[in-house]
């Protein structure tokens, strides 16, 4: 017997249900946000809140409802995403909660002359019909190849509702920007929605034609020029981002928009000439409408001079969320006693990241964009793992879509970019944002079970056997 | 309120979300599934850990293994592992569980050879219906020698006997 020094033993794995390992992660997501509503309680009115009780209640409520319903339903799927997203939706709701104590915002509500409603509770609703959404999707939606049927009928579908807004009566025009629909007493985003509706169809769309687009093109000073008419994808869709930006003045959903599907050509046609057409073309966009269209000049104007903004009376909402950040520090100023409440209009909804980076601090705020860095790579992950193609483009495309929303928002609440009327996923304020981005996550849950399920053992074939046996 | 109980929680809280970081990304090392390796540092030669290999088959190959104990328990002399003695994965082991083995270069083998002279899937080796285990060559450019016999039809591996395919060397040990 020789003796060897790398002893090493081969077995294989197979990918196990990881069910267990999410029942405890989502009991520690959930803990958290309780702990974090205690603290602002005690921080702000030196007792334990009222609703304290409630709250625990509702959010394990909520959470055990979605395990349920991934272990029956989803069995083999990511155990992190469930986790990952309730944590986030539950530190929401305590710093919207904590945004509602504050009185300086009640006394400005007043002198604008509207009566002052707590966000928090309709918060936690929306949150219940994001996780209602969630099992609906779960429930309907056994495979996603399903979907694939519907790329074109999607297609139409997602441009729908980006126009919605544009339509005289249903469309409302908020704060100079055009992106909310009045339905029966209820305001709504439907870009929100059209987010998932389009990766759909980008998904189908490239599925298709990722060997034209890849293949046929010609190569000049090292990079991959594609065809003329292989362009005119990407030339429709900048078009239709473009007219987002004009007449919807949402810079946001525009870049949203053209940044999933460069991101997912590139995914599908490994090309990296792509992203240095879309960086172009939308570099172009921006500085034209940026100087032409004066609502998004003026956003252009804040971002670049913050302070000169709040001098002269523009906006002082980037100056107050710099603020904010700044006297955080590094460990944060405690839940509950800061002073982020200044920043006034929208402080629980686009600005709510400047809320955590004052009371939590530097600290806090990274954990939290860990914890969305976490999502974004399980989403990878996911598409890694997908066996057909067209999962694999849709688990990346919603996840690119949930990345480049995050860092529209953060960027534009830390003064990186120019701010953009979007909502802080799963955390801010904002019913369609909350179940949009559920059903989001119920998508990729869904395509990380199928991508997990373990192969089917292959059939025993008799004949095998049979020719074995016979021997000359 | 006083102001230390707040500090503490202030920093307790960071320190519980940190936490929550941490234990989701351990979560995520322990999810990367595919081939386990086990190192065993020495070269003892002791019997693979049966309880710790059987927790982490997948379950079709469990039931395989099922199978495979009732009908071939009992049979003496039944080989257990399969062990590589020459070439650059000498040491190697690949626990006999009723499951098939393929050789060769392509990355889905089980076994997969580095080396010039194997073909991308160059040979099986499973169990017949006795639990008898069998060699086949997959029609490579190379060949598959048992002893010193190049294989031309599926063939009974007696108990280390030497299977060679290019520099590697074989052979199934009780």
């Amino acid at each position: 017997m020789s003796s060897t020094s790398n002893t090493t033993t081969i077995s294989t794995v197979g990918p196990p249900s990881r069910r267990n390992t999410e029942l405890a992660m989502l009991a520690f997501a959930v803990i958290i946000p309780i702990f974090a509503y205690a603290n602002v309680g005690l921080a702000m009115s030196d007792e334990l809140p009222s609703g304290l009780l409630n709250y625990g209640l509702g959010l394990g409520f909520l959470a055990a409802v979605g395990h349920l319903v991934v272990r029956k339903w989803a069995p083999y799927a990511d155990p992190l995403l469930l986790p990952l997203a309730t944590l986030i939706n539950g530190l929401g709701l305590v710093i919207i909660w904590r945004l509602d104590q504050s009185r300086r915002l009640a006394a400005r509500a007043e002198a604008a002359g509207q009566t002052f409603t707590a966000a928090a509770p309709r918060q936690l609703m929306y949150s219940a019909l994001g996780i209602a959404l969630f099992v609906a999707v779960l429930l309907l939606l056994k495979d996603h190849r399903k979907l694939q049927r519907y790329t074109y009928i999607s297609m139409f579908f997602s441009i729908v509702l980006l126009l919605l807004p544009l339509v005289p009566g249903l469309g409302m025009n908020v704060f100079g920007a055009r992106i909310w629909i009045s339905v029966a007493g209820f305001s709504i985003q439907p870009a929100e929605f059209a987010k998932i509706v389009i990766a759909v169809f980008f998904a189908g769309y490239l599925m298709v034609k990722r060997d034209a687009l890849a293949l046929a093109s010609r190569r000049f000073m090292g990079m991959y020029l594609p065809r003329g008419r292989d362009l005119f994808p990407i030339l429709t869709v900048w078009a239709i981002s473009i007219l987002i930006l004009v007449f919807e003045t949402d810079l946001g959903t525009s870049l949203l928009f053209f940044g999933m599907f460069v991101v997912m050509l590139y995914v599908a046609t490994e090309r990296t000439s792509w992203i240095v057409f879309g960086l172009l073309m939308s570099a172009v966009g921006a500085v034209t409408v940026g100087s032409i269209e004066p609502h998004v000049k003026t956003r252009v104007d804040a971002w670049l001079d913050p302070f000169a903004a709040f001098d002269n009376g523009t906006t002082d909402q980037i100056a107050q969320a710099m603020m904010a950040f700044g006297s955080g520090g590094t460990v944060g100023t405690g839940l509950g006693q800061g002073n982020s409440d200044l920043i006034g209009f929208a402080a629980n909804s686009d600005f709510i990241l400047a809320t955590v980076g004052e009371e939590l601090g530097l600290a806090g705020t990274m954990a939290i964009l860990l914890v969305y860095a976490l999502i974004v790579e399980r989403g990878a992950r996911t598409a890694l793992a997908a066996r057909d193609p067209f999962g694999k483009m849709l688990a990346i495309g919603l996840s690119a879509a949930f990345a480049i929303q995050v860092f529209v928002v953060a960027g534009g609440v830390m003064g990186l970019i120019p701010l953009t009327g979007m909502t802080m996923p799963f955390m801010a304020y904002g019913g369609s944002s909350v179940i949009a981005n559920w059903a989001l996550i119920a998508v990729l849950i869904r395509i990380s079970d199928t991508a997990r399920r373990p192969a089917p053992a292959p059939a025993p074939s008799p004949d095998a056997e049979m020719t074995q046996v016979v021997r000359p | 309120m006083s102001e230390l109980t707040l500090t503490v929680m202030r920093l307790g809280f960071l320190a519980v979300l940190w936490l929550f970081v941490i234990v989701a990304v351990q979560v995520i090392r322990s999810d990367l599934f595919g081939t386990r390796v086990t190192q065993r540092g020495t070269a003892r030669r002791a019997a693979p850990d049966r309880s710790h290999q059987r927790q982490a088959a997948p379950p079709q190959q469990r039931q395989q293994q099922r199978q495979q104990q009732s009908g071939g328990r009992g049979r003496r002399g039944a080989p257990t592992k399969l062990v590589v003695t020459e070439g650059s994965l000498t040491g190697t082991t690949v626990a006999l569980q009723g499951q098939t083995i393929t050789l060769g270069r392509a990355h889905d083998s089980t076994i997969v050879l580095d080396d010039d002279y194997a073909s991308s899937r160059h040979a099986r080796i499973y169990p017949d219906r006795d639990g008898q285990w069998i060699v086949e060559d997959l029609g490579s450019t190379n060949g598959t020698y048992l002893d010193r016999t190049r294989l031309t039809a599926p063939t009974p591996i007696p108990l280390g006997a030497p299977i060679r395919i290019g520099k590697t060397v074989i052979e199934l040990r009780k």
